[in-house]
């Protein structure tokens, strides 16, 4: 049940004549339990502009709230607790941690908070099993195939059960089927009521979403 | 899954780096331990040697002396104003702060006596502290008790005196029941008897001349004794009888410094290299962390991930080093000291100090490395996908 409210976002980089503005003016509401699309160009200002959904990236300009939460109003490590409580990350590149095994990993955002290790262990187990890896838990990452690292690090996003999920070109790396299988995943998330929001270039991956956001020059289109 | 888990897992993944870790620690834990086990060591060989000595504190009646020498002539000197000590007033020893350590007290009693119709000197002692405050002694016979005789070597020749012998001592008929072994000290001059029998026959009913005194000295300064026991017989000189065990207790002081010192060195090095090390794992593992800090992970767990990690190989780090420390130890006391009663002592305490310390330079060398990964930005993780 979470709304996220983005009003005149805009981030720079650098200093006088240097200065680079990779977002500017950047407005839109996306309600509860929508599955957004970001798209745009290389270079757009999309991952830009996840990063700063992602509570990791303090905007230059502008305010983003997430059910009346100023986000970036709260300081660094309640900031910490509001990514652990609300949000869910699937990295481009997977990024599982190679010395940690599939349900180690997926155990990961479990580790700081208060919970047995086996009713972490069995959480774990319960969102792999739910992403198709409920065999595979004792493999490490070197070990398993792209798609079942790209279903691990979903399995990761998920476990602690957060409204909002974000992704950073998740199928980037995964042929068809796997990518089809991917977004299947999202779209079962999403009919559950997870507000999914996933940067992608890919025209399939685009049919699944409600609506998309298109970023040009750091702008989003359509905005004035 | 705890935090503690990541940094044991970690860990295994990072061998070679937690072992140069534990090895810089380990060997500057080893070289204070070393240093502090042989001084050790050393420190209770010297006290065994000095309570060997026998006595090591001489108190005398005080007198003002007047030299009698004019024209460099020397005839000798005079003692005026003598303050007698008088026996009854050794009971105060047993007031003294450091009463505790003193393992014997030696009353004597000195005075010429007419020997079988030769001058000698007859000295008056206790036999049972004879025994710890002149330990070289040797003798055939016994020790003589109430009415018996003890003579020093080179009186028994010159008197021609045997065991058993009837000696009359101010015509008072008393059996030779001992002869010293010579000891090449004035000892070897003198006839010996029981304290109280010898205040008979000098006719000096509860005087003594003099007191050995045997400190036992591995907690309590020989000095800071000669004063306690000044405050209590002020009418005394009171002497201390150390420096041939000072000068070696001083050089043995300034080794220990100068071999902290190092091991400090050593310690500080170790210390860097934890440093070194620990900066390197955490720049290394910048995305790894960026992952921890984007999935919510507070700046104190990756702290608590950064300490758990220094303290499990510090703790181990710390044991090693005691072990291999106390092992050095051993075999420089074995090979390089020469010392026959020496003896290596396998001691907790020590051991976990030695841990403790490893745990304090672990982790104190692991703050910087700590707060620069807390300090870590996720979204330059995020950027760098």
């Amino acid at each position: 049940m979470s709304t996220i409210h983005a009003r005149q976002l805009g981030k720079s980089y650098g200093q006088g004549t240097g200065t680079v503005h990779a977002l500017s003016e950047v407005s839109f509401t996306i309600g509860s339990g929508e599955f957004i699309g970001i798209m745009g160009e290389s270079g757009a200002g999309k991952s830009t502009l996840l990063s700063i959904l992602g509570a990791m990236n303090t905007p230059t300009r502008g305010t983003l709230t997430v059910d009346e939460i100023d986000v970036y109003k709260l300081k660094s490590e309640r900031r910490a607790d509001f990514r652990r409580e609300f949000l869910g990350f699937v990295f481009q590149s997977f990024h599982l941690i190679p010395y940690l095994t599939l349900q180690e990993n997926v155990m990961l955002p479990l580790t700081t908070i208060r919970l047995t290790k086996a009713e972490k262990r069995s959480i774990a187990l319960a969102a792999l099993e739910r992403v198709g890896l409920g065999s595979k838990v004792e493999r490490l990452p070197g070990e398993a195939s792209g798609g079942e690292k790209e279903r691990c690090a979903i399995a990761r996003a998920i476990v602690n059960a957060p409204p909002v999920l974000l992704a950073d070109e998740p199928t980037g790396n995964l042929d068809t089927r796997t990518t089809d299988a991917v977004m299947n995943l999202f779209t079962g998330l999403n009919a559950e009521g997870m507000t999914i929001v996933m940067v992608t270039h890919s025209p399939r991956c685009a049919a699944h979403v409600n609506r998309i956001l298109t970023v040009a020059d750091g702008r989003l289109e359509g905005s004035p | 899954m705890r935090l503690t888990d990541i940094s044991i897992k970690n860990l295994c993944r990072r061998k070679a780096k937690a072992g140069f870790i534990m090895a810089g620690l380990a060997v500057g834990v080893a070289a204070m331990v070393a240093v502090i086990g042989f001084v050790r060591t050393m420190t209770a060989e010297i006290n065994h040697k000095m309570e060997r000595y026998g006595a090591n504190i001489l108190i005398l009646p005080k007198a003002e002396d007047l030299q009698l020498s004019y024209g460099g002539i020397n005839l000798g000197g005079v003692s005026v104003d003598v303050e007698q000590i008088r026996q009854a007033d050794l009971q105060r020893l047993a007031g003294i702060k450091n009463a505790a350590n003193i393992a014997a007290t030696g009353p004597t009693l000195l005075g010429v006596v007419s020997a079988n119709n030769q001058r000698v000197l007859l000295a008056g002692i206790d036999m049972n502290s004879a025994g710890i405050l002149k330990p070289w002694w040797t003798l055939s016979g016994k020790r003589p008790d109430g009415n018996g005789l003890l003579a020093g070597a080179r009186t028994a020749r010159v008197l021609n005196l045997a065991l058993g012998q009837e000696v009359a001592v101010n015509g008072r008929p008393m059996p030779v029941v001992g002869i010293l072994g010579a000891t090449g000290s004035q000892d070897d001059d003198l006839l010996f008897t029981a304290l109280s029998t010898a205040q008979g026959i000098l006719g000096k009913q509860g005087q003594i001349s003099m007191v050995e005194v045997a400190a036992l000295c591995n907690a309590c300064p020989v000095e800071e004794m000669v004063q306690q026991i000044s405050g209590v017989l002020p009418d005394a000189k009171v002497m201390a009888i150390q420096q041939v065990v000072k000068g070696r207790m001083d050089t043995l002081h300034r080794f220990s410094t100068f071999s902290l010192g190092m091991s400090a060195v050593v310690i500080l090095v170790g210390s860097l290299v934890v440093l070194t090390t620990m900066m390197s794992s955490v720049r290394e593992r910048r995305e790894e962390i960026g992952i921890f800090r984007a999935m919510g992970f507070r700046k104190s767990h990756i702290m608590r991930i950064i300490f758990s990690e220094a303290a499990m190989i510090s703790g181990p780090a710390g044991l090693i080093g005691y072990l291999a420390g106390t092992g050095a130890t051993f075999l420089a006391v074995r090979f390089f000291s020469g010392l026959e009663h020496a003896s290596v002592v396998w001691d907790p305490a020590l051991c976990g100090g030695a841990i403790l310390m490893a745990m304090v330079v672990g982790l104190t060398a692991s703050v910087y490395p700590a707060i620069m990964a807390a300090r870590l930005d996720p979204n330059t993780a995020l950027r760098s996908l």
